[in-house]
């Protein structure tokens, strides 16, 4: 029983990383009816400028404050250099272009930090499990993870639905040549839009970082399960971004948690250790399958039109 | 008159290019060269590189050709590799190869053209039992013997019970068979994770800790090593189940696992301190034509390639043609090894050492990794006996 809570909490973390992800994803997709693929590369430059400047300040908060706002930056740039080209255009072309980001990027992370990786240690403040129920261990840090990526849910929550801007988004999500007509300005809507989404990606991984290694290539595995998060949930809506993150979290979590033993009580150990984890990566794709099949335009469309 | 000049021309080059490359000794090296685990297929290249250096660029006298290959660590892009460097490049030596599962794929090519097939890493067990081969040398070991060699440490550590975890490929299922077959304890629970993709070890962590085993072992080459102790760490199992380890701390993970891998012991059949002249050459020199960069035992085991090579081709004068001198000299290991003892079984995977190693903190700060002690003597794998080659 407790493993089952422990692994809830796993799953959880899990899934709220997943949305910080996404919701930048659905938010670029949704609204400016971009595909970057380059959204992963965001989140390695997060978790890079993080472990740049944590080691430049000695402070980890500080560090991870400074990375968070140089991606929001790079993002920015990025947005007004390269992407605002690509709106209007086929999505093969920014299928195209963004892959192209990709190597970019990945070249340019191993001209500069070399192709080793970095390291990013947590402060002790943070590296020990607390108890958290008579029998529950959990670390402290994936417990700041999750506190973390609620906080900041419930801040995107209030910022969409509760502010000007936020109406704007919005209002372009569900119709973008409307909000255009209304006299928006909607190039600078566009770059604050790439820039929040950029950041959030690069929040991401710069959390996911001291669990994980800094390195080349560390957004494209995550960056295929955000995709899937945002066609289950419904491109353009943060709140099924939210739902759908988690659902795939725990999914993914649990599966890997449980299915071992399930499947022991009808194969042989052997057999069930191997197909266990093949079984329970593919419990994620299909739901994916079966949702697209039930609501093809996901679980919570932001768009009716 | 103009096209007759550069048609002579060309086909001048062309001649003299083909009479070059029957002059030279073309070795094909297939391993990683991109993605996050890149790092380790430089380091074998450096090293073999290194070993050419030694041998002065030539074997018998011939310019050596090396094509390297990228495999990406997907065993179809490895079998791709191989079956160009097989077929159109034609080369004399295929050498390399980390993962088990690139290198069970691209077998067959090599051994159908009978082309001479190094494996400076992977050791499946297939390819010491039944799938063993005339034209297949390792220069690594088979890879149920590191792992053997750590379940008899935990044995005299007085380890009860244990939890295994590893990554889901041939590699992986070798690996926690080899602790098996020495451990003596219980084996509470044992955990596949998705491979290469899974990073996040959370569930098996929290498994592993409530199965109320004394001990962990894991199998995490690369990158994931370094996940691995970082998520160990920070769950606060470094006080309360001790970890053993093959493959998870080497010296390409050990300046990012930084203290997480103090006081968590491996097994190894080559260590950076061993002591032998011509191991302390390889390691001064690499140091010095790699600065800021340290050898590790992939790098130690893409060298004796290259010298269990350079012995065949000296051994027929270099006349590469003929397989079955080549073959008889390669299974005399014919010189000098980094590890020191090192001879062939009749499946020629390497009859040698394996010994415990440690991460000690050096005088500058730095972390490196020190002999404590010899595990095994002169072992060898336990595939053998299904082998058809006797």
């Amino acid at each position: 029983m407790l493993l089952v809570v422990e692994q809830f909490l796993n799953g959880l973390q899990f899934g709220l990383l997943l949305f910080l992800l996404a919701a930048g994803l659905t938010l670029v997709f949704g609204i400016m009816d971009l595909v970057n693929l380059a959204h992963g590369s965001l989140y390695m430059m997060g978790a890079y400028f993080a472990a740049t400047f944590v080691a430049w300040t000695g402070s980890f908060v500080l560090g991870a404050l400074l990375a968070l706002g140089a991606t929001l930056l790079l993002g920015i740039v990025l947005e007004l250099a390269a992407l605002r080209h690509l709106y209007g255009r086929d999505h093969l072309d920014h299928v195209l272009a963004t892959f192209g980001l990709i190597l970019f990027f990945n070249e340019a992370v191993r001209l500069v930090w070399g192709p080793a990786g970095l390291a990013l240690p947590l402060p002790s403040w943070l590296a020990f499990p607390v108890t958290i129920m008579p029998g529950i261990q959990y670390p402290a840090y994936r417990l700041a993870i999750i506190v973390v990526a609620l906080l900041v849910a419930l801040l995107l929550y209030l910022g969409v639905m509760r502010t000007r801007i936020g109406m704007l988004i919005r209002a372009g999500a569900s119709n973008r040549e409307m909000i255009g007509a209304l006299g928006i300005n909607i190039k600078l809507l566009y770059t604050l839009v790439f820039g929040l989404g950029a950041a959030l990606a690069g929040l991401a991984g710069l959390m996911q970082a001291p669990i994980l290694t800094v390195q080349i290539g560390m957004g494209e595995n995550i960056l295929i399960l955000a995709f899937v998060v945002i066609v289950i949930g419904g491109i353009g809506s943060i709140r099924g971004a939210f739902i759908a993150a988690i659902l795939i979290g725990l999914i993914d979590t649990l599966g890997r948690a449980f299915l071992p033993n399930l499947l022991r009580q009808i194969l042989s150990s052997a057999a069930a250790s191997t197909a266990a984890p093949a079984m329970s990566s593919m419990l994620i794709y299909l739901l994916m399958a079966i949702v697209l099949v039930v609501r093809p335009e996901g679980l919570f469309p932001a768009s009716r039109r | 008159m103009k096209a007759t000049f550069w048609l002579a021309g060309a086909a001048a080059l062309c001649l003299s290019q083909s009479a070059l490359a029957a002059d030279s000794i073309k070795i094909g090296f297939v391993s990683t060269f991109s993605g996050p685990t890149a790092v380790i297929g430089n380091d074998m290249r450096n090293s073999f590189e290194l070993a050419l250096d030694h041998l002065g660029r030539k074997i018998d006298g011939k310019p050596v050709e090396v094509i390297y290959e990228d495999d990406q660590q997907k065993p179809d892009i490895g079998k791709q590799k191989t079956e160009k460097l097989v077929q159109a490049d034609k080369v004399d030596f295929i050498v390399g190869y980390i993962w088990s599962n690139v290198l069970l794929a691209s077998l067959k090519t090599a051994v159908d053209s009978k082309t001479f097939l190094i494996s400076a890493n992977a050791g499946p067990s297939q390819l010491a039992g039944e799938l063993c081969s005339p034209y297949v040398f390792s220069t690594s070991w088979q890879n149920d013997q590191t792992p053997a060699a750590m379940g008899l440490t935990m044995n005299q550590k007085g380890v009860k019970s244990v939890f295994l975890i590893g990554p889901n490929y041939a590699a992986g299922k070798d690996m926690l068979a080899g602790v098996k077959s020495t451990f003596k304890g219980q084996v509470v629970g044992e955990e596949y994770t998705v491979w290469p993709s899974q990073l996040d070890f959370s569930a098996e962590l929290s498994k592993a800790r409530n199965s109320g085993a004394e001990a962990i072992f894991v199998f995490y080459p690369g990158a994931a090593g370094v996940q691995f102790l970082n998520q160990y760490a920070q769950a606060g199992l470094k006080e309360k189940m001790p970890l053993y380890t093959a493959f998870t701390i080497d010296e390409l993970s050990l300046p990012l696992q930084k203290d997480n891998a103090i006081g968590v012991p491996g097994a190894q059949e080559w260590v950076n301190d061993l002591p032998n002249e011509q191991n302390k050459k390889f390691v001064e020199d690499y140091r010095k034509k790699y600065p800021g960069l340290r050898p590790t035992y992939y790098g130690a085991q893409a060298y004796d390639a290259a010298q269990l090579i350079n012995s065949a081709v000296v051994a027929v004068k270099g006349d590469t043609s003929q397989k079955d001198a080549m073959k008889a000299e390669m299974e005399k290991a014919n010189f000098k090894s980094l590890r020191g003892s090192f001879k062939y079984g009749n499946n020629h995977i390497p009859i040698q050492n394996f010994y415990l190693q440690d991460v000690v903190k050096e005088a500058d700060g730095q972390l490196s990794l020190k002999t404590v002690a010899t595990i095994v003597k002169d072992d060898q794998d336990r595939f053998q006996d299904k082998c058809p080659m006797k």
